[in-house]
């Protein structure tokens, strides 16, 4: 089974880059990326830049219709995700609850839909 | 093997004994079938042939066993029927291995007891705290969703799609159908004894015209529990809880007046109580303390055992009550148990003591009605009858229902007549 664990934070929350607490958050994820190796469940995972430079596209009638920014303005933002394989729910939240960021902000775990057949 | 029908059998004999084994027959099939929703239709499916089969030819003699093995046969037409046929190859395979040795020894399958694994996928925290309970119920205690929705005063419909996501959300994102590991051990049960105690309550708060199945949910609340409590007889707190349950219980005779509206604990006929229930409430909470690890449950159910025991309700031993409300507060930091705590606190040390204590807890139950209600009587006894009216007041203004606001005002009314 598979199951994505999308990262959500507020950033003014998080730890300053250059203070201890950064460095220790930084740690965790160390930890992180170290455990699910190790145990054979990591199949990805990535942090990504900031919402403020992400860029929405629709495509309607045919035309793409690009946006600056995030589609909805919420305070807490996608900040990365990881990808991995469990072989239930518990172990994907036992795996997911070692991400640091969930200490303040908050982790959803969702199941990988199996649409091999359906493409 | 079936007894002739010397009467055949109704409807409802019918479902109340398939009720009886339903969360085990259920358990043992979702082992087998791999699937909530599988394991539930085959064996609604099985009840259908039992009513047919049962009314023509008596009930059987293993009743349990019979409708497990036609079940375990509804699984295999209906695995060989659908699309996901691969999938569920597995499981096909083992049905049609468990039938074939039924047959070769002409027996009735044994039921594993799957329950435990049952009550914990039922009440995972990964599911609406609502649907927990519906899945409890549905699954494990036999009701049907017609049922579940009049005990809760829902739609049917809308039950019935509550059960249908929480099956679907259990499949789709797998959540396991085991018993939680030592690690996950204790917030999982905090998370069934919730449930529980929370079905008990819905049952507890039903009024007087309310449909019987609202107040069977207490029933049917003691009943799962009591099964916990075999499954697992080394957990204080399940025996805990299923005491504290017992014990409110018992004055279930003597609690709500003839008019309908709640009579005080205080102004209770003790003869009405249930002595069998106390009895066993109290032995169980007794057995639980031994242990040596109290907690929220042991506590209440401690604190409704001196209740239980005191032959009124000046007699009763408040200071004992005043220390466990101390004991439960460190495990659950909570105003309403400092609220309760001053209740108690009003009998043992006196009114003016109970209000100083109140100033402590003022912030946070400001709109909470029991609050204003405690303090207006505070101050009643405290001999403050001005203000006193004034608390009534306010708490009659927050009561969520009438019964509430009758009791309320027959105590104000009582207060002005001195």
């Amino acid at each position: 089974m598979k199951y994505i664990a999308l990262i959500y934070s507020n950033q003014a929350l998080e730890p300053k880059y250059g203070t201890p607490e950064f460095a220790e958050y930084m740690q965790g994820y160390k930890t992180c990326n170290e455990t699910y190796a190790a145990d054979g469940v990591l199949l990805g995972g990535e942090a990504l830049r900031s919402a403020d430079v992400a860029t929405t596209i629709r495509v309607r009638n045919g035309k793409t219709e690009s946006m600056d920014g995030p589609f909805v303005e919420t305070k807490e933002q996608l900040g990365g995700y990881y990808l991995l394989d469990c072989p239930d729910l518990d172990t994907a939240i036992r795996y997911a609850s070692m991400i640091p960021t969930a200490k303040f902000g908050s982790v959803e775990i969702r199941p990988i839909a199996d649409v091999s057949g359906l493409v | 093997m079936a007894t002739p029908p010397a009467s055949a059998p109704a409807r409802h004999e019918i479902a109340a004994i398939a009720r009886q084994d339903w969360g085990r027959l259920v358990a043992s099939l979702i082992r087998l079938v791999g699937d909530f929703q599988l394991a539930e239709d085959c064996l609604q499916d099985a009840l259908e042939s039992a009513l047919r089969h049962w009314t023509r030819d008596g009930i059987p003699a293993n009743p349990p066993g019979w409708l497990l093995q036609t079940a375990r046969r509804k699984a295999i037409d209906r695995i060989r029927r659908s699309r996901n046929f691969e999938r569920k190859s597995e499981e096909y395979a083992r049905l049609i291995e468990l039938d074939h040795d039924d047959q070769a020894n002409h027996s009735m399958p044994e039921i594993p007891d799957e329950r435990l694994a049952l009550i914990f996928t039922c009440c995972h925290p990964a599911l609406d705290p609502k649907s927990r309970i519906a899945l409890t119920l549905r699954t494990l205690g036999g009701l049907t969703t017609s049922e579940i929705a009049r005990s809760f005063l829902d739609r049917e419909t809308a039950m019935a799609q509550r059960l249908v996501r929480a099956q679907r959300k259990i499949r789709e994102a797998a959540i396991p159908f085991a018993v939680p590991e030592p690690s996950q051990w204790s917030d999982r049960l905090q998370s069934v004894l919730g449930v529980l105690y929370l079905i008990f309550s819905e049952g507890y708060a039903a009024s007087e015209g309310d449909d019987r199945l609202r107040h069977d949910l207490c029933n049917e609340a003691i009943r799962l529990a009591t099964i916990l409590d075999r499954l697992k007889p080394d957990e204080p707190e399940v025996e805990g809880l299923l005491a504290l349950m017992l014990l409110h219980n018992s004055r279930k005779a003597a609690r709500i007046g003839r008019d309908g509206v709640p009579v005080a604990l205080e102004d209770q006929q003790r003869d009405l109580w249930d002595q069998q229930a106390i009895i066993n409430g109290i032995a169980l909470v007794s057995r639980a303390l031994r242990k040596g690890s109290p907690g929220p449950y042991q506590l209440q159910a401690a604190i409704s055992a001196i209740h239980a025991e005191a032959p009124s309700h000046d007699e009763t031993g408040w200071q004992e009550i005043v220390l466990l409300y101390d004991q439960l507060y460190s495990h659950q930091p909570n105003p309403v148990v400092l609220l309760n705590r001053a209740v108690a606190l009003s009998y043992s040390s006196g009114a003016g003591a109970a209000l100083a204590s109140l100033e402590e807890i003022d912030d946070n139950l400001q709109d909470y009605q029991p609050y204003h209600a405690a303090r207006a009587d505070f101050l009643a006894r405290a001999g403050r009858s001005h203000e006193a009216l004034a608390a009534y007041d306010k708490a009659i203004g927050l009561s969520q229902n009438r019964h509430d606001r009758l009791f309320l005002e027959n105590r104000k009314r009582k207060l002005q007549a001195g």
